[in-house]
């Protein structure tokens, strides 16, 4: 190959989706470092902010906390599961979803794309409602469903939830992947395929591992985010540790003490997810130019 | 068979139908997410200079503000804010003597969404300002510029397109987050498509509906940033 050849070779650009560009933006991906921490105007602010968390101890009602510290870490427990779960099933159905959309035949690659649009470009509440509520009036409707196994899940209200939080995630993801496919260096496939691979090895050793690799920082924000969308399957009365201070609201009239609890509790549970990622990808060989 | 189960005249525009309760819901979402993000714009813009030109103690400030509202889910910020915030100006107005005041459910909803755009756009805007070459902004204050000049004519409109993707999707993911007032008890599409829903029992008829409109704003809006990102753009080189 002459030098000419090369350089008119059309180099692949990775077509970011635009959720890539805006997620760092969205989701908190990074903590800050702790490095500068004294400062003398960081000392000041630490001190004002010492004294706005003891006027809120002091002066605000926590009397009902012990009354509901269990259901609060059964409600933790419940986000969490919501959160794992979903994330592994939806990435799990994201990579089908990519694929096809990089490679398969129009009558899969098609429905594939109008399901992401379809996914990305409705709220999540209103995916979440039209399960709960529509197909959940509609099943009943058939005695095949209802005597069947699944039944006595299908009446209960975390299926629907995962299932809406799990479609959403492949959709975002599933956008992610298809860039990560299209992005990885065609030479590399052209190398497999010179080895003599077989289509279906030539995926499993170079193609998926090398587009996993490519989309994993996005995963980081991308389970920020579906954290911060599981509260919504309290709407739909799965018990998670929002629906359990939208109860202690309820009974206890209280405005701001319950709410604050709660975004305190969801910062602690974003800025664990964040370290936790932080500690795998280190764990990650990447090469950075 | 399932084609004698639907029954269209419900999504009539006339009062037995709910086609024009719908598009009252839609017309809610619109305003509160055009309001929420000319907020935030203005928000994001001042929140970035901050961050990028601001004295330490502002960037402290900016980075909590933009670190809280990116790890806490909106749907707790908007219950924060939505009832802490009337409850806050209520306690406020009484103390000056003038009385509890009734906050329109349209203005709260836009200030909700508006301070939660604000720390996206904070962060968008900030990286768009930070691909500009600092050569351009440095030349702009050699020539006597007063900073406010610099920013109106340099770096806003330089730094325009380095921000429209990620601008173009806040204002998507704005539309998606009005659905969330439902839950505050703000008339906007999906609570008000829950409510049709709920009287004539034909919930897979009306979500589908709503999801159709949703679907329409957001290819609509898809067109028009189209547009605008080919018009920002048009002194580049093409790629």
């Amino acid at each position: 190959m002459t030098s000419e050849q090369r350089t008119a070779a059309p180099a692949t650009r990775v077509e970011l989706p635009p959720e890539e560009s805006t997620l760092d933006a969205t989701a908190l991906t990074s903590l800050p470092s702790g490095r500068a921490l004294l400062e003398p105007h960081r000392i000041a602010l630490m001190a004002v902010g010492a004294g706005i968390v003891f006027c809120a101890a002091w002066f605000l009602r926590w009397d009902w906390l012990p009354n509901y510290a269990g259901a609060i870490v059964s409600g933790v427990g419940v986000t969490l599961l919501m959160l794992a779960s979903t994330s592994v099933l939806g990435f799990f159905l994201a990579v089908p979803l990519g694929l096809v959309q990089v490679t398969g035949p129009w009558w899969l690659s098609l429905p594939a794309q109008g399901f992401c649009t379809i996914i990305r470009g409705t709220p999540l509440l209103l995916q979440l409602w039209l399960l709960y509520y529509g197909l959940g009036s509609l099943f009943p409707q058939f005695p095949e469903i209802r005597q069947s196994f699944l039944w006595p899940y299908l009446r209960e209200a975390w299926p629907y939830g995962v299932a809406a939080l799990t479609l959403s995630f492949a959709a975002y993801e599933g956008e992610v992947m298809r860039g990560a496919f299209t992005g990885v260096p065609r030479g590399e496939l052209e190398a497999a395929r010179a080895y003599g691979m077989s289509r279906w090895k030539l995926f499993w050793r170079i193609w998926l591992p090398r587009a996993v690799h490519r989309a994993l920082p996005t995963l980081n924000g991308e389970t920020v985010l579906q954290l911060k969308a599981t509260p919504l399957v309290a709407t739909i009365t799965v018990i998670d540790v929002y629906a359990v201070i939208s109860k202690v609201r309820q009974v206890t009239f209280l405005t701001y003490e319950p709410l604050l609890l709660l975004a305190l509790i969801y910062l602690i549970l974003t800025a664990l997810l964040v370290a936790a990622f932080r500690y795998f990808e280190k764990r990650i060989p990447t090469r950075s130019a | 068979m399932a084609a004698d189960m639907i029954n269209w005249s419900l999504l009539a525009l006339e009062p037995p139908g709910w086609g024009g309760v719908l598009l009252a819901g839609l017309m809610n979402s619109i305003k509160i997410a055009l309001g929420g993000y000319s907020l935030g714009l203005v928000l994001g813009t001042g929140g970035a200079f901050g961050k990028l030109y601001g004295g330490p103690v502002m960037r402290d400030l900016m980075e909590i503000y933009t670190t809280v509202v990116r790890a806490v889910p909106e749907l707790v910020l908007i219950l924060l804010l939505y009832y802490a915030g009337t409850d806050l100006l209520n306690r406020v107005s009484a103390a000056l003597g003038y009385g509890s005041v009734d906050i329109s459910g349209l203005a709260a909803g836009i200030f909700v969404i508006g301070v939660v755009q604000g720390a996206y756009s904070t962060e968008v805007l900030r990286g768009a300002i930070l691909a500009v070459p600092a050569g351009q902004m440095e030349a702009a204050r050699a020539f006597g510029m007063s900073p406010l000049m610099v920013m109106r004519r340099v770096t806003l409109p330089a730094m325009l397109p380095h921000a429209l993707p990620g601008l173009s999707n806040l204002w998507l993911i704005c539309t998606k987050d009005t659905a969330l007032l439902a839950v505050v008890g703000f008339s906007e599409l999906t609570l008000v498509t829950r409510q049709a829903a709920g009287t004539t029992k034909a919930y897979m008829l009306f979500f589908c509906a709503a999801g159709v409109l949703y679907l329409l704003l957001t290819l609509v809006s898809g067109l028009i940033i189209r547009v605008i990102e080919a018009r920002a753009r048009r002194g580049w080189a093409a790629r």
